[in-house]
């Protein structure tokens, strides 16, 4: 869907509430793994991407640690590509490190019918053989079509399809807010 | 904004923002082929016929290889060993070939324009593999490729490329695209390889190498064809390197951030020398791995046409 046609119905989350979710998820991420052995991050592209750069400079704030970041693409690995109108764009997966072994967390946005972290599952087995995979995400808008569940949620979110659900980091966007968008 | 075409043909009518999009495409196809698993899943059930009319090494390879690091089933057919050789026409094993499920149909020709005949009589999507001395623009975007990778850029740079211009379809088609990029396109070789009016494709024209050389960026050195000397166009193959052969003084003189090129296969101590082509100058190497993932780029956008976008989160 394309957001230039349609309007904020609400603002869901504001910058403090982001904050806040972000600090809780590090903590979760920390006590499930029992500290950074091991440790990796993935941002899936677009938004994946300050988030799981937020989580990594939070951890280090906690923990005193850096943990590598990497960016994960999932548009060769999409499975819509047979019935969409033009080849999405592709861009670069930039994982400068080995993933085998590694506990990798996974980042993305937003979670709703669970094809991209289908899409990025595929893809991340493709450069390796992680150890774990964990997947961690700010909003959970429901509507599965895969069996697919978080392990870290920033927040939890009952939309309807018709709405769309648009966080926004002050990296990329103007500023940080989970705003419901629907249709004019 | 992404490629809206059925067919790629040339370059002469590509817009600016497509070649980028191709580039930039190749980009992330390159890092494929770097990993462990050099393959992805995107292509899964499209079908893509290698149509080789013409004798072809590389390119049939490079097409083959990117066919199949995107997962579509490929498929090639050579003049000798099909129902060409018992006078099929070109259109008629087209036809069949697309009654079988191409979605793509990859076409090598002696005859320029052929691509252009197949891609307004089959509803499958035409890719130009070289057609006569008209086209090559597989060939010139792995050149432009290969320039950008390795100066960052393309607008402003000084390109030369040497030798049989007449007959060379990658000059034409490297010509187009770089001027699209805004490159300074020259060409130089012996007259008699030098089209006439080559100026109003908007290329300098040089007859003396050693000047054409002065403050150039990038050196694409042509192959020569030995059939050429037979049929009068130069005198000798001496004399052609010694007047137009690029060696290791010619090097030297032209410094050490320019890059030379060549499409292969070259005659080595003839158009270019052993050591050109060795030095840490040429990237003629990498411009067979660059193909590749051009191709790639290139199958995977045109592969995706009709129906709807949707976003999937």
């Amino acid at each position: 869907m394309d957001k230039s046609e349609m309007k904020i119905k609400k603002e869901l989350i504001d910058s403090a509430a982001m904050g806040r979710a972000i600090t809780r998820i590090a903590h979760e991420i920390l006590e499930k793994n029992k500290g950074t052995a091991d440790l990796v991050l993935i941002g899936i592209r677009t938004r994946g991407v300050p988030l799981a750069e937020r989580l990594a400079a939070k951890i280090e704030e906690i923990e005193g640690i850096k943990l590598p970041t990497g960016i994960l693409d999932i548009t060769l690995y999409r499975d819509d590509l047979s019935t969409v109108a033009q080849q999405p764009i592709v861009h670069r997966t930039e994982i400068p490190f080995d993933i085998t072994g590694k506990k990798v967390v996974l980042v993305d946005d937003v979670l709703y019918t669970g094809r991209t972290v289908r899409a990025a599952l595929d893809a991340l087995i493709d450069l390796g053989r992680p150890l774990q995979i964990q997947l961690a995400i700010m909003i959970d808008r429901g509507h599965r079509e895969l069996p697919i569940r978080a392990d870290f949620v920033g927040k939890n979110l009952p939309t309807s399809k018709d709405e769309v659900v648009d966080v926004n980091f002050k990296e990329i966007d103007e500023k940080d807010a989970v705003l419901l968008l629907e249709k004019t | 904004m992404s490629l809206k075409r059925k067919d790629f043909l040339g370059l002469y009518d590509v817009s600016k923002e497509e070649i980028n999009e191709i580039l930039d495409t190749a980009v992330a196809m390159k890092d494929i082929l770097t990993r462990t698993v050099k393959k992805v899943p995107t292509l899964r059930g499209k079908t893509v016929i290698n149509l080789f009319y013409e004798p072809s090494t590389r390119t049939k390879f490079s097409f083959n290889l990117a066919a199949k690091r995107l997962s579509a089933d490929v498929m090639s057919i050579s003049k000798s060993s099909s129902s060409i050789a018992k006078g099929e026409s070109l259109l008629d094993t087209a036809k069949t070939m697309e009654v079988m499920g191409a979605d793509v149909v990859v076409i090598r020709h002696s005859a320029p324009g052929a691509a252009k005949f197949l891609a307004e009589n089959i509803s499958a999507s035409v890719l130009n593999a070289g057609d006569g001395a008209h086209a090559h623009p597989t060939q010139a975007l792995l050149d432009i490729y290969s320039i950008k990778e390795k100066l960052g850029q393309i607008a402003g740079l000084k390109v030369l490329i040497v030798g049989d211009i007449a007959h060379s379809r990658v000059a034409r088609s490297n010509i187009w695209g770089l001027n699209k990029l805004g490159a300074e396109v020259a060409v130089a070789g012996p007259q008699t390889l030098i089209p006439r009016e080559i100026e109003k494709m908007g290329v300098k024209v040089y007859s003396d190498l050693d000047r054409a050389l002065e403050n150039v960026d990038v050196v694409n050195i042509l192959r020569i064809q030995m059939e050429r000397q037979e049929s009068g166009l130069f005198p000798s193959i001496r004399e052609y390197r010694e007047i137009y052969g690029m060696n290791a003084e010619r090097l030297e003189r032209i410094g050490k951030k320019a890059m030379i090129m060549h499409p292969g296969p070259m005659n080595r101590g003839i158009e270019i020398e052993s050591s050109v082509a060795d030095s840490s100058q040429s990237v003629i190497t990498e411009q067979v791995k660059n193909g590749v993932a051009i191709r790639m780029a290139l199958l995977y956008l045109l592969a995706g046409r009709e129906i709807d976008n949707e976003n999937l989160n």
